[in-house]
């Protein structure tokens, strides 16, 4: 009688064997580098980087009171190297006082609401797979304005409205996301669903408040402050956000890859091993800091967060990986150059949130004809 | 040597049960494939394996292990999951694409390793389509798209391949590609459980075939013993004819033909 072995099989693994069986050579590895790369030309990126550094560097010298290149130069070469100057100097003291406490701050805060609104932007296009959606789809700004208004209706004291318009942004999505949990359906679609009716009620809600407040005072303030404007920021604000601001960048830059899967819809991403319902729970929330926050220095901005984002995909492509930086890159020098020409237009400030909306739709239907293709 | 062994499954969605308890297994090395009228369940079956929804009872067992005891992560190295190619909204390039099938083994900071680039390559190379890299995924056809998707798939290094009907939005040449591809695959090693519209499929590549009608499995065996004319018209409520033929190279071959 023969006797039969057989073969003891290791813990197989389909691909791992096909891997063994390759010879491994540092010519294949050239060759996996090759198809990997990222096709984004260091040219491309450092003149991101440069025209968003000359945008900055213009927006000091144009303004009411111009300050040409040389006085620039000169003041902040006095601000750091001879204060003594700088304070016994009359003239000196006035362009030190332009450069430092006026115009730096609003630079500072135009670029961190562009950036903010662009990234939270193109973190929701990806999660909820749609490119025509902008950071407020979960009634984010529609909160943050009841909030301002409400704070603007009773009079509170200045500093109330950034913060009631921050605390009405976050509680309307954190309302959008319960509505969302009651619906028990596909989970994106839940999202919008909610944001859908946050909107609705918080809209009612500010249209009450307009109805019943005081038409010759209070009504114009509410009225102006929706439309945005970055004119009376000083470096208190900027320094109370900045620092938000940035956990908000990093959040979201850390969750690039996730992005990236969400992208492929729910189930592909949770078959690919994330935890969606973690992910977008982190998405919206630091998305909705950064959209609170904008929402709160700088009033109700509108098209940055949805136009950006393409912007930034035409010029690197869609993965999170390179468009969030890119997005903040774009962002902040975008929403600088329309702050410039508010400033600059006409002898009165036009408010930002208007022109961002007559730009924005030109731009867009440019970015959105070049880059419909690939997009079905 | 099973690899895969579902004991006895009952599943379905919120609180609507649609299977009724099914159980078998998936050995290593082995082409399966799932055929059953639309809403038998087959999907509902494979969502529930790959842990996407909750079974109500039964067991799910992978190397001996309990699926609902492993964290999506650990979920995502076992099984890899071939949905029908579908168009993302964004045109992201194929090695991105590619790329995301490392998402269960990259770190907190998401960087990708030199042997995690090999991984991926070697995907593209044993489907043949490295030179596919650098193009754009949503430029592609659909045959390609479906290429890309089972390289993803590769490039998780599960120990089995999950498809929900890979070949139904695809041309007639293109099902031939991909099937022949899935077949190559398994020779080299491959699990594969398939889901599939098509008998004719199942006889073209599967080892062992499950049959499945109202939630319940009628048939589990080799193509040429489950697939019968009596089964088929069971499940699909339509006359057909089981045909042998032996093509010019001498090869045995079975077709399932519709009769009118």
């Amino acid at each position: 009688m023969t006797q039969r072995y057989t073969m003891p099989i290791a813990k197989t693994n389909c691909f791992r064997d096909f891997q063994a069986s390759q010879n491994i050579s540092s010519d294949r590895q050239f060759l996996a580098d090759q198809a990997f790369k990222h096709h984004v030309p260091l040219l491309v990126k450092l003149s991101l980087l440069g025209a968003l550094i000359l945008i900055f560097l213009v927006s000091f010298a144009l303004g009411r009171y111009p300050v040409n290149p040389v006085e620039l130069v000169m003041g902040i070469f006095n601000h750091f190297l001879e204060p003594a100057f700088v304070a016994d100097n009359l003239e000196a003291a006035k362009i030190d006082r332009v450069i430092f406490n006026i115009r730096l701050p609003r630079i500072l805060c135009v670029m961190l609401v562009g950036a903010g609104l662009a990234v939270a932007g193109s973190a929701y296009q990806g999660m909820f797979r749609n490119p025509l959606v902008s950071p407020d789809l979960l009634g984010a700004s529609a909160g943050a304005s009841l909030g301002a208004c409400l704070a603007l209706l009773v009079g509170a004291p200045s500093w109330m409205v950034p913060a009631g318009a921050f605390t009405g942004g976050i509680l309307a999505v954190t309302l959008a996301v319960w509505f969302g949990r009651m619906v028990r359906h596909d989970p994106t679609l839940s999202l919008v669903l909610g944001g859908i009716l946050v909107s609705t009620l918080f809209q009612a809600g500010m249209s009450l408040v307009k109805y019943m407040a005081d038409a010759t005072e209070k009504l114009p303030a509410i009225t102006f402050w929706l439309m945005g404007s970055f004119s009376s920021i000083n470096d208190r604000d900027f320094l109370a956000v900045v620092i938000p601001f940035i956990c908000g960048f990093v959040i979201l830059m850390l969750q690039s890859w996730k992005l990236n899967v969400l992208s492929f819809g729910d189930e592909e991403a949770r078959s690919l091993g994330v935890n969606t319902r973690q992910t977008r729970l982190l998405t919206i929330s630091a998305a909705t800091l950064l959209t609170a926050l904008s929402v709160a220095i700088a009033g109700v901005v509108g098209w940055i967060g949805l136009v950006v984002p393409h912007l930034a995909r035409a010029i690197v492509g869609p993965n999170y990986h390179l468009l969030l930086p890119t997005a903040i890159l774009t962002g902040a020098g975008f929403l600088l150059i329309v702050d410039d020409l508010a400033r600059l237009l006409t002898t009165v400030e036009i408010p930002i949130g208007i022109l961002t909306a007559i730009l924005g739709v030109p731009f867009f239907i440019v970015i959105f004809r070049r880059n419909m293709k690939g997009w079905g | 040597m099973t690899l895969l062994k579902v004991g006895d499954l009952v599943c379905g969605y919120h609180r609507m049960e649609v299977v009724h308890g099914v159980s078998f297994t998936v050995r290593h090395a082995e082409f399966v494939c799932m055929i059953g009228a639309n809403g038998c369940g087959k999907t509902t079956v494979l969502k529930t394996i790959l842990g996407l929804l909750k079974p109500f009872s039964g067991s799910v067992m992978v190397d001996d292990q309990e699926t609902t005891s492993l964290s999506e992560r650990e979920l995502a190295k076992r099984f890899a999951y071939i949905p029908q190619a579908h168009t993302p909204p964004f045109p992201f390039s194929v090695s991105d694409v590619v790329m995301l099938g490392r998402t269960p083994y990259v770190n907190r900071l998401s960087r990708v390793s030199s042997s995690d680039r090999q991984i991926a390559y070697g995907a593209l190379m044993q489907l043949g389509i490295e030179q596919l890299a650098q193009r754009t995924y949503t430029h592609l056809s659909g045959g390609q798209q479906q290429l890309v998707l089972i390289a993803r798939a590769l490039t998780q290094q599960p120990d089995i391949l999950v498809m929900d009907e890979p070949t139904a939005s695809l041309d007639f040449g293109n099902q031939q590609t991909v099937l022949s591809r899935m077949r190559s695959l398994v020779k080299a090693g491959t699990s594969v459980l398939m889901v599939t519209h098509d008998p004719s499929h199942a006889f073209y590549c599967a080892d062992r075939v499950l049959v499945m009608h109202e939630g319940r499995l009628i048939g589990d065996g080799s193509p040429g013993e489950v697939i019968t004319g009596e089964r088929m018209h069971t499940i699909y409520g339509t006359k057909v004819e089981i045909i042998q033929i032996t093509t010019r190279s001498g090869k045995q071959e079975s077709v399932c033909v519709p009769l009118p």
